[in-house]
């Protein structure tokens, strides 16, 4: 870690306002358009929410399985939207991100995606949506700023089944997490978590005692 | 109840209105010409090259926070924003009513010339002329021939400080009325009475950067992530620190999913919870006694009225596991720090005063306020809902939150004035009364302002009964609000960005709103408004006013030596140090962001006054009939009554129509599946909305939010109770039935969601 800005995300700290969603619409280039999108995870059984910018991967996989070798990096590893004159629009890249990341604009047949605000971040500002993400559940901060100032570690790997992943962008773990596991299912086929489990912390029912 | 019956009496209610309702035209007729239309597209299109031709640092007009911001200006455009990161309250933070905010700037849907009411045909264009004469003539009509009382204002806690001090004054002394209040009467009026009575000074008592000093934090009534979103960061800078949150709220809201304590209250059991903490500290002896003795007085009755509340009967009472209560108690009470923050959770109750105090005594009890990291504070609600309260506007009040039936700030304010102290009026009715007055037919005129009440008042059926009773009714609005639709005569006036002036923030922070750009071409500010209406009724000479800047001078002169003293504040000050707290006696004073430093508080022998509070049921407590709670609230993209933020495309897509929140045990029981329509009915109205079943909410309690108008406004069911002191409504509790329903298909639905109608 050294002493530049970089981009963290605090799930636990997401409000769900949009603000991120709205503020990315309004960038000088986008005219209107989100490079980033909020998920509502369950709604019926939590009020949890997840801002979902590019991670940035260090080997990009929607990079690797393009087609047209449309998606570039930048030297500093900003992953970038797919470049409008090659991009096919077949979507490769929206199916192989592990982040879920790039959306297919059918409006302009081509990938777009969170550059991680390359225009205002080369000139010293903060990506719109970490600037005004009200509780800074998204922050584009120094390292030095986020051990400072925040409890758990940032951490910056991943691990789908046996796939490691190494991303630019940081989630904030709780301390001694060296990674983040997103199985959904065991190499053997069964699922890390029974499906249809109620999850009780949400249930007000449940804090009433009423279950 | 079948659905179909349901239906086919909704339409026959529709039918009623539409017979009675005194509108000029039918709705689908005003919506399609006024709107509301979403705006989606800033001014030029999105496609516009080039750079603004300036940035406007300024604030965000859609909540009690003032969060900085910066607007872009091209060729008298607002074009866009960008956030404003030096502004040390929110540091570029912002919600998406901010990002979005300039789009009602160049809106399609804004007025730009007067109108007049045309029966069949809705409105026509008038002049500037014949609209000031034709309201100045109704006025002195009314007043000649029912006395001067029968004429009233209503305005609101939107409007500048400059301009609640015209308002307040344009009542006193060109109407001669005693009739003025304004729509902060539905917002801060119980934590601004509970204050005053117990600490001496109505206003936030610690700035916002003592929360992130607190060891524990208890939000009360306040879903902070979606009515005060930039204080989220603040809590969590709190709990960074090592602070244990706590959350009492009918819902879990965003903030109560990750606090260390969720208390889910049942509505209107507010004094449960506090007199059963309370009584713990006691029993523990996690009481201040050092403070107790030197700095306040009435301790003994306190412990007297808290002596009931065993765990138990606190449960009881708060609908929730004692066990809860203690362990609110154990976090609380031994800690060397706190800070307590509570909004219209517990302040929108016939009992809102009560519960405020009883948070306040909980405060008083453990000695912490008035130092670093120790504090106390009512999140704001409305724009300037602090300014607006103290400059005049509220019908007990004069400018300086001075009292209006005290003589010696009657003098005061009569020598700033230039008028004979006798001329100004007493106390006037507040908003509930007001209305019901005009129900009676005892007030027969009203002008209007800033304030939306079709919408936002309880009962809604009863207020619009109220409106067509009048004689003559003029309202004063940049867009055509569904209560402007009532009117005789509408006048299109300035947003926040084309006039220029100050508001109080939710912290006692004073600050400046730049005027970005100037009007359009036919529309006039309100203060042009006012002083050429006082021309017209002969009081010209009070209100020779060339600018804003000149209101703000004489607003500083008549709140000097006030409680909210504003004497050394000025607009200069304010830009170079990013806002001013009142009370600021001179030039040289550097403000008060805390207040009661050394326990001395705002009473004339400095000592706070402890207020005994014993709970007492709702106005309307669920029963056999009606088994459900009720409790209303906001959404975090729209603001009070929609008037603004329903005609910004992407906050209406973002939440376009509102819901009824309610529990999967409630939604199994009447057969209601996520998505269902159902007909929220209470013996006042109804609405027909979708369900959203979820497991964040008290299986008792049903929640809907009140941005939206006709069939979809939920006002249309509240009760019209108040509180006794305050005059607040009972937003957040009434008996309630849900049953479910067909998709609506009558002319109200079939409007687009941002209008009324459900997809």
């Amino acid at each position: 870690m050294n002493g530049e800005p970089a981009f963290f995300i605090d799930h636990s700290r997401c409000i769900g306002c949009r603000a991120c969603v709205q503020a990315c619409e309004e960038c000088d280039t986008h005219r209107g358009h989100s490079m980033i999108h909020l998920e509502t995870i369950e709604r019926r059984d939590t009020i949890q929410t997840a801002p979902q910018v590019c991670m940035h991967c260090e080997d990009p996989i929607c990079a690797k399985v393009c087609p047209a070798d449309a998606i570039k990096m930048t030297p500093d590893g900003v992953v970038q939207s797919a470049l409008k004159p090659r991009c096919i629009g077949c979507s490769n890249c929206v199916l192989a991100c592990p982040f879920g990341v790039p959306k297919y604009a059918a409006e302009f047949d081509q990938m777009m995606k969170c550059d991680m605000c390359y225009d205002r971040t080369s000139a010293g500002k903060k990506p719109m949506c970490a600037t005004v993400c009200p509780s800074q559940a998204l922050a584009f901060v120094t390292p030095a700023e986020i051990e400072r100032t925040r409890r758990g570690a940032a951490v910056q790997e991943w691990r789908f089944g046996g796939e490691s992943v190494r991303t630019k962008v940081y989630v904030m773990a709780p301390a001694g997490v060296p990674a983040v596991h997103v199985d959904l299912v065991r190499r053997d086929g069964s699922p890390v978590a029974p499906r249809g489990r109620a999850p009780v912390a949400d249930d007000v029912a449940a804090i009433l005692g009423e279950l | 109840m079948d659905s179909g019956a349901s239906v086919s009496r909704a339409r026959s209610n529709l039918l009623h209105l539409t017979i009675m309702a005194k509108l000029p035209t039918d709705v689908p007729s005003l919506v399609d010409r006024f709107g509301p239309h979403p705006n989606r597209v800033p001014a030029g299109g999105w496609t516009a090259a080039g750079e603004p031709d300036r940035l406007v640092p300024t604030h965000c007009c859609f909540c009690g926070q003032q969060c900085g911001i910066q607007l872009k200006v091209r060729q008298n455009k607002v074009v866009g924003f960008e956030p404003w990161e030096e502004f040390p309250f929110n540091r570029g933070k912002l919600c998406p009513k901010g990002v979005k905010r300039y789009m009602q700037d160049e809106h399609p849907d804004r007025l730009r010339t007067p109108l007049e009411r045309r029966e069949g045909a809705g409105f026509v264009g008038t002049t500037w002329d014949a609209a000031l004469d034709r309201t100045a003539r109704e006025i002195r009509r009314i007043q000649e021939r029912h006395g001067r009382d029968a004429f009233a204002m209503l305005t609101g806690a939107s409007l500048t400080n400059e301009r609640a001090y015209l308002m307040g004054k344009f009542a006193r002394v060109a109407l001669g009325t005693p009739h003025i209040d304004y729509n902060g009467r539905l917002c801060m009026v119980s934590a601004a009475a509970a204050s005053k009575k117990m600490l001496g000074i109505d206003r936030a008592a610690s700035p916002w950067s003592d929360i992130p000093k607190a060891e524990v934090v208890l939000v009360a009534g306040a879903n902070v992530a979606e009515c005060a979103p930039i204080t989220t960061d603040y809590l969590w800078q709190a709990r960074e620190n090592g602070a244990r949150i706590i959350v009492i709220d009918p819902r879990l809201t965003p903030i109560a999913r990750t606090a260390d304590l969720f208390i889910p209250v049942r509505p209107g059991g507010d004094i449960g919870v506090f007199g059963g903490m309370l009584r713990v500290m006691i029993e523990r002896g996690w009481i201040d006694r050092a403070f107790i003795e030197a700095h306040t007085t009435g301790w003994a009755a306190v412990v007297e009225a808290v002596e009931p509340y065993t765990p138990e009967h606190a449960g009881a009472i708060a609908g929730v596991p004692p066990a809860l209560i203690v362990r609110a108690a154990e976090l609380w009470g031994p800690a060397k720090t706190s800070f307590l923050l509570h909004a219209r959770g517990i302040e929108h109750h016939s009992k809102g005063v009560d519960n405020c105090m009883a948070a306040i005594n909980l405060v008083l009890a453990s000695g912490r306020i008035g130092r670093e990291g120790c504090g106390y504070a009512m999140i704001t609600g409305q724009g300037n809902g602090q300014g607006g309260r103290e400059q005049g506007q509220k019908c007990d009040q004069l400018p300086g939150a001075r009292d209006i039936e005290n003589p010696v700030h009657r003098r005061h304010v009569a020598g700033v004035w230039g008028v004979d102290e006798a001329s100004l009026p007493g106390k006037g009715l507040s908003t509930i009364p007001l209305v019901e007055a005009i129900h009676e037919g005892r007030i027969k005129g009203l002008l209007l302002l800033c304030f939306n009440p079709v919408v936002s008042l309880p009962d809604g059926n009863f207020v619009r009964e109220a409106l067509e009773r009048l004689e003559f009714f003029v309202v004063i609005d940049f867009f055509m609000s569904e209560t402007a639709r009532y009117a005789d005569l509408v006048l299109p006036t300035a947003l926040m960005e084309e006039d220029e002036g100050t508001t109080t923030n939710v912290e006692g922070r004073v600050v400046h709103h730049r005027r970005a750009v100037a009007p359009p071409p036919g529309v006039r500010e309100d203060w042009r408004i006012a002083g050429d209406l006082a021309a017209r009724l002969g009081a010209g000479d009070k209100f020779q006013y060339r600018s804003p800047a000149e209101i703000f001078e004489e607003l500083r002169a008549a709140s000097k030596g006030g409680v909210a003293d504003y004497s050394g504040i000025t607009w200069e000050r304010i830009d170079r140090e990013f806002g001013v707290f009142w009370p600021c006696p001179s030039p040289d004073h550097p403000g008060t962001p805390r207040l009661y430093e050394g326990g001395r508080f705002g009473h004339p022998d400095g000592r706070a006054r402890f207020q005994p509070v014993t709970w007492r049921p709702a106005a309307e407590e669920p029963d056999d009939e009606y088994p459900l709670a009720l409790t209303t609230g906001r959404v975090v993209a729209h603001y009070l009554s929609g008037t603004q933020t329903l005609r910004i495309g992407a906050l209406v897509d973002q939440h376009p129509q509102p819901t009824c929140e309610m529990h999967p045990k409630l939604a199994d029981t009447l057969n209601v599946a996520d998505g269902d329509f159902v007909r929220v009915e209470t013996r006042r109205g109804h609405v027909t909305v979708r369900a959203q079943v979820v497991r964040t909410i008290r299986p008792d309690t049903i929640f809907v939010p009140y941005h939206w108008p006709h069939d979809r406004s939920i006002n249309n069911c509240t009760v019209r109770a108040i509180d006794p002191v305050s005059h607040i409504p009972e937003f957040k509790v009434c008996a309630a039935r849900v049953v479910k329903a067909a998709a609506p298909a009558d002319a109200l639905a079939a409007l687009a969601p941002e209008a009324g109608g459900v997809r």
